[in-house]
Parts: C-alpha cells; structure tokens; sequence
C-alpha cells in the first residue's frame, strides 16, 4: 500500500473514532490527531523508508488506542458503532464469508425493497480429497454504507415479503438459511400487507420453516429483526445491539417527550444501559447462543481476520443445527464442540464434511426442536407465586389432560369418526332405496288433496316473522360501566358531521352499550364489558392467576410503577387467560387489558399466552384473543418482552396446526410487536368498531418516515380495506357473531365438531 | 340582469365577511382568555385535523362544549354580558370579521354571474365530435350551449356514453377539464354566462386580479 492510502486510511479510522466517542475521550482523540497532523506536515521531507517507518509507528499507535477504548465501550457507544457507515455490511459478508454470491430479489435501487438483500451463495469444503459446494439462502438488510436508497436497513413491509418468498425457495430446495440482521426497525405503513401483519406471517412460516435457519445479528431493532431473526441458532456479533426499541425511542417515552422534541443525550445513554442490548446481555439472558468477537472498535470493511471468524462460526452453527437433528454423528459432534482455550480457527471446520439437506424426518425433528428451544426462553423473567407442591400437582393435572385427550380425541374419535362414516353412508344409500320402492305410493297420496285448515293458511299469510327476542336482551347487559353512574351528558365526536345530539351517560353507557344510536361511533368501554356480555353468565375459569409481570432487568422506577397498576387494576398482569363458554361452547380465552400498563406485553403475559394456547390444545378448545388493547411490547422488560413475539407465535402455530381454530377480536387501541406476531398471524381478525390497528402510531410514523397520515389512518375500516382483518363488528352484536364464528370458522380437531 | 361592475363595487366597499358565532344548544357560556383584536384560525392542517382556535367553551349537563373559529379573522366583537349565563340555542356569542381573500372574491362574482356544468361521475370527457371541431379552430366561447344538447362523451373503463348539457343557455366562458384526464364526480366541466357579459366578466377578473389588495 502507498504512503497516500495509508494516510487515507488513518484519517477515516480517526473520524471514525470521533463519532463513536463524540465528545468523550477528548484526550485520545487528541492525541490521534496531532500525532497524524505531525506526520503529514513533515511527510515531504521524509525519505520513503522514512515514511514507511513513521507510518507503521502511528498504525501501531492508532491498534494501541484502539484497543484501550475498546474497554471503554458504552452500551450507546455500541449503537453507534453499528448505525456508523464505516461498519461492515451484508455486502461485505457476501464478499468475504462466502466463496461465490448471487444477488436475487433485486439489484441496487432496482429492488422492490434495496433494503432487503437475498443471494444464493454457496461454501467450499474439503473432505479428504473431494471438494463439496453447500449452497445457502443469505437472507438479511442492507445498510449499504449509508446509501440513501437503502433506507438505512429499515425493511418496508413488501421487503419481508420478499425475504418469505425466498426463504419458501430455500425450504423447497431443501438448502439452509443464512440471516443476517442488520436493521435499526421496519418501516412502519401500513400498506399492504403492511409492517405488523407481513412481519406477523414471516413468523408464523418461520416457526415451521423445515429447513437450518442461522441468524447473525449485527443490528437488531425489534419487529424489523424478528421478521427474519426466528432461527435454530442465533449468532451476534460482540459490538451489535439486539433489543425492544431504539435507545432513543426508549428515551423519548420515559422522559414523556412529545410532538418531535428529543430526549437528552443522557438520557438516552442510560436507556441504553438499562435495556441490556448488547450481547454479552442477550447471551447471558439467553437470547443469544454466541456471541462473535470483533475486533477493537468494531468490524469494518478492512477487517479480513474478522470475517475469517464470522465463516468459521456460520459453518459451525449451520453443521451444529444439522448434526442435532441427523440420526448418527459422534464425531463430527465432538469435532464441533467449544473448548475452554481453544478458538473458532483451532477446529477446521473447513475439512469436516457435514451434508446441510435433510430428510423428512429431520426435518421434523428440527422443527420440533427449534419450537422446544424458543419454548424455554424468558421463564425467569417473571413471577410464579406457585408453592412447589401446586407446581408438581400441576404438571401432573397437566400430563393426565395429555393422556385424557390422547384417548378421547385421538383414539376413540377417530374410531368413532369412522364408525359414524360408515353409518351415514349406509344411512344414505338405504334413503335413496326407499324413495324408488315408496315412490308409486307417495304419487298416489299426493293425488289426494291435502285437509290443511283454513285458519292455518290465513295465519301463514298474514302474521309477520317474530324478532328473536331471547337475542336482541333489549338493551339488557350483564355488565354496566361505573361510567354509566354519572349524571352528565356526553358529546358524539361525530357530531359536527352528522349532526348526532348529545347522549345522556346512563343511556349511552347502559343500554346504547356505549355506542351513539345515531351515527353508531363506538365509544371504548371496559374489558368488563366484553367479559360478561359475551360469554355466557357464570362461566368464566380464569387459570393461571399466579402468574405475575415482573421487572427482569431491574429498570429504574420500574418496580414502582408496576406496583402502582397492579394496585390500579386489582390484576397481576395484562394478560388474563380463561376458560368460557358461548352458547354452550367451551373456549379458551386468552385477553390483552389496556388498563394494565397500556395492554403491553411482558414476559408473564407470554408465557399466559401460551398456556393458555398449549391448553385449548390439549382440550381441543377454540382459542379465541381478545385484545382490549396493547401498546405493544413492554419496553421496560427489553428483549424479555421481544423475544415474546416468537415465543407466541410458535405456539398459535403448534395449536393451529394441530387443528384448532384461533380467532383474534381487537376492542380499542392495538399497536406494534403483539400485532406483529402473535394477533396478526391469525387468519381469522376481526374488530370492533371501536379499534384503531396499526404498527406504529402516527407520532411514530412522523418521527421515522417524515410522513403525515390522516386522522383515519388506522380506524378498523382502514385495516379492512387494507385486508389486515376479516370484518367489523357492531360491539352489541359481538357474541352473537362470535357464536356464528365459532360455528361456521375452520379448525378441524374442534371437540364440537 | 346581473350587474357585475355593481358588485365589485359592493365587495370592495367591505371587503370582509362578518361570521356571527352562535351557540349551538342551550348552556352556560364562558369566554377564554380570547380578547377583541384578536386573530383567530379555522381548522387547519391536511385533512383538517388541527382544530381551530377555541372562542367559548358552552357547559350543558356537564358537558363541556368548546366552540371554536371556523375561518381564519379577528374577533370583532364578544359578548361578554353573557359570561356564566344559561343561554338559548342560537343565541349570538363571537363575532368574527374575515377578510375575503382574491380567489374568494372571484369565487363570489364568478358564482352569482356564472353555471357550473359538472361532472356526474368520475370518468374523462370529451366534447362531441362536432363541438370539439370547432373550439379547435375558433376558440371556446364561440360555442352556444342550450338544455338538452348533446356536448360532451362520458368515457369510463372503456365505455363512452354521450352527455347531455342541462342548465341555462350561453356560451361556453371556461373549460375546466383536459382530454386524458380523470375527472372526480362534483367537479365542474364547464362555466356557462350569458353571451352579453362575457367581456364584462372578462374585465372583472382582470381587475380583482391586479387591483385587489390582499388583507390579514
């Protein structure tokens, strides 16, 4: 390299400390930059020996500084790092990871999404003599160095589309998938198929997806992540960021900051810290299975040792996940393990062969496994107040249910199934045989004219069809709001437009069920409401109740605040899980209450999911959400709360799967991560009038996109028309179309079927 | 006959808008801190999101109702003998002086001396075939329309169907629409005056567009 590159090149690596560190370090900084103005202003005077010699000097100097600062690494210097346009990108694994890349799904700008790149790319091994090319799917963002047609990595919902089509590619070609998460957030449109409900349905594919799914996570903000970071085995790179939201995001909502103000710099640096975003935490909690050293400072593109590493740990990881899942394979295993003192370039894994297709079976088994894996994260990060003899009573409750329903429904239904089959047939065949024997008889009494009375006739023509009173309860409900007690009137918010009058409290919500009787607007009501209007009376079994949220990472001021809306709401959790019945069909309901810190989920709300999920399972139940309303995920659990999205998700999958039918109901407000995961994957949604829906609100979607939206942008009406859900419901008409859902609605291992 | 340069004369005499805020229903009135001289705006903002500036909040069982501008002006007078008092619907509150601005203006003199043909659904139009010729070559206010001719050709995903012109006879002062173009329903085709103003109306609008001063 010449003297003028190298100069070049130091002078980047000192901006790129000074963005990193900004105004901290000064000293260090300093001395970087007078040491490197020293050497340019007496460079001309030098011999070239000279120069080399002075050179190789300030480089060993800039290592030295380098490393020293390295163990000064905030939480939020990380962020930067990983957000800097030096840092390394997906390009440059494509590069340098992988023997040979084709980039498909688009070129540079000419891409339905630049921001999502997808190449088949392929790795050499060598076994004894025979050289082996294992292809992969790379799946994952592009920041692109900073250019602007990327989006800075923020995937836009047809962009995750795009990554499920490819990875469905991958599945038939029955060849691994290689993601890497490089990406700050999603887009939040809502466009269809829009931000939640497309990250929503690359989960649900992803939790069955047969093939080895590797993730590296490098940047990792929330929804934007998961819509590609579901896999067998998660890698993170030592200065990336895994977590909830942005630190500044984080910042702004603790600091109570509005309407495009920012939050303070340190403000934001403790946020940082609090989330516990960076990988040593997330390997530590358990989000994380390794974590890959990068060198000081971060990776950049110059870094060759680093992606020398970064292949050795993808082919590991990929050869682990397969080996798991393969029948016999002791010594290749062995070969693969981690040991104490030994690093990644000691095991030469470019000589061990491992064969990454699978067999249907093995391809079950992985599965399976990936479901168990995600099942057992985020057990600690919530209370179970359970004493250990209830626990141990309760997992034997639990494995009787599992035999139980092995007998009822497995075994002696499908015989049963069988037996009415044949029954119905013959049934059949023997009606058809008696209408051709009775036939000549039945012309004959036809023939006779009938004796109908004359009364019978007038009554048939002149009385009208009876309204179905037992239906209607004329303005009759189980529940009435304590807002009802209140001797005020209350003003139609469409008032203006179609000239609705005032309403009384106690008519509108009483008997009007908090809907205006002239133009139908649906004021919110109480998650009480829907308990006792729609089910039947007395029949609510709430399960689970010991299940407490929790303050994991120990967030400041956390405790306090949870302690007040466990006082508030008289509940241990926003979610509450139940058992009820609808018209004589039993259900499992599982409820998301807004009152509860803003109906946000946590690791205790879950884990009630699945329960609750896992127990309409076993007991063939429907499983209905009804989502009062969520905020999205609990910022302050950080990745506890994230890593729910998955969790969730796999569950409605496991239960849908195995037959049942999941039907999601929104009430009022329901935003981000549980829409995008859990809610949004459900085929059957549908909404209240009440409900906004959306990924992110619109204070949101001005902050990220500089867009305005209209008013209306996420009323029930828009997500309709968006196709995000199946219909709008009337809320007085809420359990009786939720009755009929219950019986014209698939799910073929109902018990009432 | 209309007499347009009388009008002109009229709107420039005042040429503000006086908007009378009334109370919508019965209740117990009370002024904010809003005082006369004061300049106060209607709903701004892209879809009118931002409401206006509250003028008097007006209390009914309870129910606390903000009154707010409608437009943009300065308050002229308030009733301020009728703070804390029960009052009846309709009962005047705020008076508001809204100055009118050039295109409403035009608005007023084109509205009272113009017909506005338009559009019945959304679809592009043509003018028919013989129509169409001859505004080619001699402009379109040499086109006399009367009720019931047939003008224009409604084309619409493929489907065409002839238009029938319904409204007072004239010539045709302005065209609004162009050919290859969507038109939304409600949108108006054409402006129709009566042959003899057509240079006066010419004149109007030259005049307002120069000499008319625009006021906050």
């Amino acid at each position: 390299m010449d003297t003028e590159k190298r100069t070049q090149h130091l002078t980047e690596r000192l901006t790129y400390i000074k963005d990193i560190f900004g105004d901290k370090q000064q000293e260090n900084i300093r001395l970087l930059e007078t040491k490197l103005e020293e050497f340019i202003q007496r460079e001309n005077g030098l011999s070239v020996e000279d120069k080399f010699a002075a050179l190789s000097t300030l480089e060993d100097l800039f290592g030295f500084v380098e490393r020293n600062l390295e163990n000064e690494l905030t939480a939020m210097d990380k962020v930067r790092i990983v957000r800097h346009s030096q840092r390394i990108c997906l390009r440059d694994i494509l590069e340098n990871v992988y023997d040979n890349y084709t980039e498909i799904g688009g070129k540079d700008e000419n891409s339905i999404d630049p921001s999502m790149l997808i190449a088949r790319a392929y790795i050499t091994r060598r076994s004894g003599k025979r050289v082996y090319h294992q292809p992969v799917m790379v799946i994952g963002q592009e920041k692109g160095h900073g250019e602007e047609f990327r989006n800075g990595g923020s995937v836009k919902p047809w962009g995750n589309a795009k990554a499920l089509h490819y990875m469905r590619v991958a599945e038939t070609e029955n060849i691994p998938v290689h993601t890497f998460v490089f990406t700050p957030g999603s887009f939040p449109v809502e466009d269809a198929p829009g931000a939640a409900q497309q990250i929503a349905k690359n989960l649900y594919e992803m939790a069955a997806l047969s093939v080895p799914v590797v993730a590296v996570f490098s940047e990792g903000g929330s929804g934007g992540a998961e819509a590609i970071g579901l896999a067998d085995s998660r890698l993170m790179l030592s200065h990336g960021y895994y977590s909830v939201i942005s630190p500044e995001g984080a910042a702004a909502i603790e600091g109570r900051v509005r309407g495009g103000d920012r939050a303070g710099a340190e403000l934001v640096e403790k946020c940082a810290h609090q989330l516990k975003i960076t990988a040593d935490d997330n390997v530590r909690m358990g989000y994380i299975d390794h974590k890959i050293q990068e060198p000081a400072l971060g990776a950049r593109p110059y870094h060759y040792e680093f992606f020398r590493s970064l292949r050795q740990e993808v082919i590991r990881a990929t050869d682990e996940v397969v080996l798991n899942v393969k029948g016999f394979s002791p010594f290749r295993a062995m070969a693969l393990r981690r040991r104490k003192g030994k690093s990644i370039e000691d095991l030469d894994l470019e000589n061990i062969h491992v064969r990454w297709s699978l067999s249907r079976k093995a391809r079950a088994r992985l599965i399976a496994k990936r479901h168990a894996k995600f099942n057992k994260l985020s057990k600690s990060a919530f209370i179970d107040r359970r004493p250990i003899h209830r626990r141990v009573a309760a997992w034997f409750v639990e494995k009787g249910w599992d035999t139980y329903s092995y007998f009822k429904y497995d075994l002696w239904r499908s015989h049963q199934k069988k037996l009415m089959y044949a029954v119905e047939e013959v049934d059949a065949e023997a009606r058809v045989l008696m209408d051709k024997v009775k036939g000549p008889w039945k012309k004959i009494t036809k023939a006779i004219p009938a004796n109908t009375s004359k009364a019978d006739k007038e009554k048939e023509l002149t009385m009208l069809s009876q309204w179905d009173e037992e239906d209607q309860g004329k303005g009759q409900w189980s529940y009435i709001s304590p807002r009802a007690k209140e001797d005020r009137a209350i003003t139609c918010p469409n008032a203006e437009t179609h000239g609705c009058q005032d309403l009384w409290a106690p008519d509108l919500f009483g008997e009007y069920a908090g809907v205006c009787n002239s133009c139908g607007h649906h004021f919110p009501m109480e998650y009480q409401w829907y308990m006792h209007n729609i089910f039947d009376p007395g029949s609510i079994f709430e399960f689970n109740t010991e299940v407490e949220s929790a303050n994991p990472l120990g967030f400041e001021g956390f405790d306090l605040k949870l302690e007040q809306a466990k006082n508030k709401t008289g509940l241990k959790s926003s979610c509450t899980t139940f058992e009820a019945r609808i018209n004589n069909v039993k259900v499992v309901v599982a409820t998301l209450i807004a009152p509860f810190r803003g109906g946000t989920v946590g690791a205790a709300e879950g884990e009630k999911f699945v329960q609750a999920a896992e127990r309409a399972k076993k007991k063939r139940f429907p499983f209905i959400s009804y989502v009062h309303g969520t905020a999205g995920i609990r910022i302050q659990e950080g990745v506890n709360g994230v890593i729910q999205m998955p969790r969730c998700t796999m569950a409605v999958r496991r239960y849908i799967d195995a037959g049942g039918l999941y039907l999601v109901l929104y009430d009022t407000n329901s935003y981000a991560g549980p829409l995008a995961s859990f809610l949004g994957c459900s085929p059957y949604q549908f909404a209240i009038r009440s409900s906004n829906i959306g990924f992110a609100g619109p204070g949101v979607i001005k902050e990220t996109t500089g867009m305005d939206i209209p008013p209306d942008y996420h009323r029930a009406q828009k997500a309709l028309s968006r196709g995000h859900i199946q219909g709008i419901w009337d809320r007085r008409d809420a359990r009786h179309n939720l009755s009929q859902a219950l019986m014209t609605m698939g799910g073929r291992n109902l018990y009432y079927r | 006959m209309l007499d347009i340069s009388k009008l002109l004369e009229e709107i420039k005499a005042s040429p503000y808008e006086e908007l009378v805020i009334t109370a919508p229903h019965t209740g117990v009135v009370s002024f904010g801190s809003i005082k006369v001289g004061d300049r106060v705006i209607g709903a701004t903002g892209t879809w009118g999101e931002i409401p206006g500036t509250p003028l008097a909040t007006l209390q009914r069982e309870r129910n606390d109702k903000i009154i707010r501008a409608t437009q943009k002006g300065v308050v002229e007078k308030i009733h301020t003998e009728l703070e804390g008092t029960f009052v009846e619907a309709g009962t005047e509150l705020v008076r508001l002086r809204h100055f009118l601005s050039k295109d409403e203006v035009l608005g007023i003199i084109l509205k009272k001396a113009l017909y506005l043909f338009e559009a019945p659904e959304r679809a592009k139009y043509y003018f028919a075939p013989d129509i169409d010729s001859k505004i080619k070559s001699s402009g379109s206010q040499s086109v006399t329309v009367h009720d019931g001719m047939e003008l224009f050709i409604m084309s619409r995903m493929k489907r065409e169907a002839p238009l029938n012109y319904s409204g007072p006879d004239g010539v045709i002062y302005a065209v609004y629409f162009q050919h290859n173009e969507n038109i939304d329903s409600g949108a108006p085709l054409i402006g129709v005056c009566p042959p003899d103003q057509l240079s006066l109306i010419e004149d109007v609008v030259v005049r307002v567009q120069t000499e008319w001063t625009e006021q906050e």
